[in-house]
């Protein structure tokens, strides 16, 4: 199912009528960013593995190919995405995945989307087939413009194929949970880290601090010991659902905003539900009284952003506004890509 | 000789000895790692603060003099070098570490500040800065993040890209941004991977934030001996595929080996055809099951002898050997050139044989010790520069080297740059649309063209221009330093 030559075709000629188009794969992730507008185009149709050796530790597959596909076919040869792209319906595809960036429950100790994007093939706004990185672990022929694409939200090129870096599953993984307060568990939780505990994810919820550790099953028992606690069963049911935003923490209409943090910010002063992942980086919060305007604030001051993820207000600022002379080298990046201004325009920031 | 206004205005904006401009003042940086290429500069500037940084670059912008940004100058692919007329900017004054953040597991430091450093800043803490270039004694984590570093852990900790956080810098024309932060993720397009590895074209650094990672708790090295080349590079994959990501995994063949053997006593075998290097590091326990693991995998793959250090010191000393090869190369040979492609691993066994042919077409040895696990060769060219046309052969089979490596899916650089000395393998790999985004890119940064012109990414025009790096009768431009 290789469309390649068709969507080249489609973007150049959305190009030459100066035609918006809005980029759509699996469609779960429209809820994401700002209000699209533009003529769909659908990569969905683009997919397929196009090259797997395991033993490379890289798997290449067209931008359309369902995660779980993805996923499937790394399980059976016990390898992973390490960054735990989360999946917000059946649909979701790979492209998605990577031009939103987003990563899971495992990126403070494996890295995130881009820390394993080697390469993509993409169009940019010209209808250009362009093809930056590569299928190798180390290469820093050209500028990275594909970690910089990682997280676009396609408004500077149509992904067509990603290579991403694999990791071995771990032999063995357990869950831990210890009844403890947000504050202590941020704190307990960098002490481990730096003590060098097995860690690969880190979750504060209702009283509970969850922790999983992955390794050998030799480190693994050793470090079961030096946390305690009482072993989670369906560990691996808990941070799918975490990662994909299927606990109940999650099912509400209220705005729901994710404040990415230094790992050890103390707990900010905003009224409301919190989750706290990534052992304290990413903190998920929800009915707050708050204005958008207090919580991008708080988040500033405490020397992160924050995104409204999900309800609110999808025609305004979704993004941490960027400063000034930031925001017009990224308008000045735009133009480099999509001169037209026909891909994705809007969709992460207004006038870009 | 009538003085260039713009070194009467630099001189305006500066201390009294901030600016030279006498040739043996500005020798010492008419090149870096990579001698071949020399050049002297206009002059040469040393600001302390950043605001002298700043008034340089504009001043330079006004008068539109080119401006080539310097660390340390170690760097191999001549990405530091001077360009003529232009400014070298020295960055070496900014050399304090300006923060070590325990809780966050980040430090904050001055673009001049060695890497080795900021590992030994953090040690008290139980942390390290993990990408370990060969160079790290003397290389600056400035240049570091320009050449987006790797070394000889890559394979578990990856390059620089993937341990730095947050970058301050200047552009071109004096604008202060700052990209990334303490936190794991920042709003907007994520140029932070854009400035890594961009070998000084789009911007210079102020400040950079690392991540620091704890330091493992234990590290061993299995040395294991193969009758085959062949033989120890399936034995690569097959550790890989076995599910273990070690910490490093080299690999030195009979040339690289025997070299070695003549410069000191690394307990190698010498009669053996190739020898792997694996290292794991980690907590205690999963070190010792994961080695179980390796040394029955080595066994099965063919291994004719394994050894596991004992110690710290016999780890150290099976190290030695490989970060001896370098200089051992210079015994054997007046002059060798040192390649830097990547592949995919699958390919080891055929690209090595092809390297093997092309060296008996040129009639010239070559010995290979490389990151194995990444698939990132280095093979070193051994030469004469005093014999006629020498030389020329050498950077020839080179360059069909690198060919080679994109040929088979790889990259014509793994972590040296591109800088002057790749400029035409640049053509080979990528197309004219896609070198023309990387021009637009610069441009978004640099609109007059004036940071380090010329370097890393080829016009259009002239893919023609052609280096490498030469060591004369063993003398490396940092002898001091251990290269591999």
């Amino acid at each position: 199912m290789d469309q390649q030559a068709l969507l080249i075709e489609q973007v150049q000629a959305a190009a030459r009528a100066r035609q918006a188009v809005q980029i759509q794969g699996g469609g779960t992730r429209s809820f994401y960013g700002r209000n699209a507008t533009g003529t769909p185009l659908e990569t969905g149709g683009h997919r397929g593995i196009t090259s797997y050796t395991p033993s490379e530790l890289v798997i290449s597959a067209r931008a359309g190919t369902p995660l779980a596909e993805l996923q499937t076919v790394l399980a059976e040869q016990r390898q992973m995405l390490a960054f735990e792209p989360p999946r917000f319906g059946a649909a979701t595809t790979l492209g998605g995945a990577i031009a939103t960036g987003l990563s899971g429950p495992r990126r403070p100790w494996s890295g995130a989307a881009r820390d394993f994007v080697l390469g993509v093939n993409c169009i940019n706004g010209k209808g250009e087939y362009l093809r930056f990185g590569g299928q190798v672990m180390k290469n820093v022929a050209g500028y990275d413009l594909a970690r910089m694409l990682t997280g676009s939200l396609g408004t500077l090129a149509v992904l067509l194929e990603v290579h991403l870096k694999v990791l071995p599953a771990p032999q063995r993984e357990v869950t831990q949970y210890l009844e403890c307060n947000a504050a202590d568990s941020i704190r307990q939780c960098g002490a481990w880290t730096v003590q060098g505990l097995p860690i690969t994810a880190a979750c504060h919820l209702d009283g509970q601090f969850l922790l999983r550790l992955s390794g050998t099953d030799r480190g693994v028992a050793a470090a079961v010991q030096r946390i305690g606690g009482e072993t989670l069963d369906a560990s691996n049911r808990f941070w799918q659902q975490l990662r994909d935003q299927r606990l109940s923490f999650f099912s509400t209409r209220q705005p729901l905003w994710r404040l990415s943090l230094p790992p050890a910010a103390p707990l900010l002063p905003l009224e409301g539900s919190w989750l706290l992942d990534w052992g304290g980086a990413l903190r998920w919060l929800t009915g707050t009284p708050a204005s958008a305007g207090e919580v991008r604030q708080a988040a500033h001051l405490a020397g992160g952003h924050a995104t409204l993820f999900r309800h609110g207000d999808r025609a305004g600022e979704i993004f941490q506004p960027l400063p000034p002379p930031l925001l017009a080298l990224h308008r000045r990046l735009k133009q480099a890509f999509d001169p037209s201004g026909i891909l994705n325009p809007g969709r992460m920031y207004a006038d870009l | 000789m009538s003085l260039h206004p713009v070194l009467a205005a630099l001189q305006h904006h500066l201390p009294a000895g901030c600016v030279l401009t006498d040739a043996e003042d500005l020798r010492p940086y008419e090149c870096d790692g990579l001698s071949a290429y020399r050049r002297l500069p206009l002059a040469v500037v040393l600001p302390e603060t950043i605001e002298q940084v700043r008034a340089i670059l504009v001043t330079c912008t006004e008068h539109r003099v080119p401006v080539v940004a310097r660390g340390a100058g170690t760097g191999l692919s001549g990405g530091a070098l001077p360009v003529e007329n232009g400014i070298l900017l020295s960055m070496a004054r900014f050399n304090r570490i300006l923060e070590i953040d325990v809780p966050n597991r980040i430090a904050r430091v001055q673009p001049g500040v060695t890497n080795l450093a900021i590992s030994m800043a953090a040690e008290p803490y139980g942390l390290y800065y993990a990408p370990d270039p060969s160079s790290q004694i003397a290389c600056s984590i400035g240049g570091n993040v320009a050449e987006n570093a790797g070394g000889v852990h890559c394979l578990k900790y990856g390059l620089t890209t993937h341990n730095i956080q947050a970058i301050e810098l200047l552009t071109m024309d004096g604008e202060r941004l700052s990209l990334g932060g303490p936190a794991l993720d920042a709003p907007g397009y994520d140029l932070l991977a854009v400035l890594t590895g961009s070998e000084g074209l789009l911007g210079v650094l102020t400040e950079v934030t690392v991540r620091l990672l704890p330091r493992p708790h234990t590290a061993q090295v299995v040395l294991a001996a193969f009758a085959s080349v062949e033989a120890a590079g399936a034995a690569v994959t097959a550790t890989i595929a076995s599910g273990i990501v070690p910490a490093g995994l080299e690999l030195l063949d009979n040339p690289a080996i025997r070299a070695v053997a003549r410069f000191m006593d690394t307990g190698y075998p010498e009669d053996a055809s190739a020898i792997l290097l694996c290292e794991l590091d980690g907590e205690t326990e999963d070190v010792s099951g994961q080695l179980e693991q390796v040394c029955n995998v080595l066994r099965a793959a063919g291994s004719t002898s394994l050894q596991v250090s004992r110690s710290e010191a016999e780890r150290l000393r099976f190290w030695a050997g490989r970060k001896a090869a370098f200089p051992a190369m210079g015994r054997l040979s007046p002059d060798y050139y040192c390649m830097d492609g990547t592949i995919p691993r699958r390919h080891l066994s055929r690209v090595l044989n092809e390297i093997g042919r092309l060296s008996g077409e040129y009639g010239l040895r070559i010995c290979n010790v490389f990151h194995a696990g990444d698939g990132n060769l280095h093979p070193l060219i051994l030469y004469d520069a005093n014999q006629p046309g020498e030389l020329e052969r050498t950077e020839e089979l080179g360059g069909r080297i690198l060919e080679l490596c994109v040929a088979v899916g790889g990259t014509i650089t793994g972590e040296h740059g591109v800088g002057m000395e790749k400029l035409d393998q640049m053509c080979v790999q990528f197309n004219p649309a896609e070198l023309e985004q990387f021009h637009a890119v610069k441009r978004a940064f640099d609109p007059h063209q004036l940071l380090n012109p010329g370097k890393a990414v080829p016009t259009l025009q002239r893919c023609a221009e052609l280096g490498a790096m030469h060591v004369h009768h063993g003398q490396l431009p940092h002898p001091e330093l251990e290269r591999f």
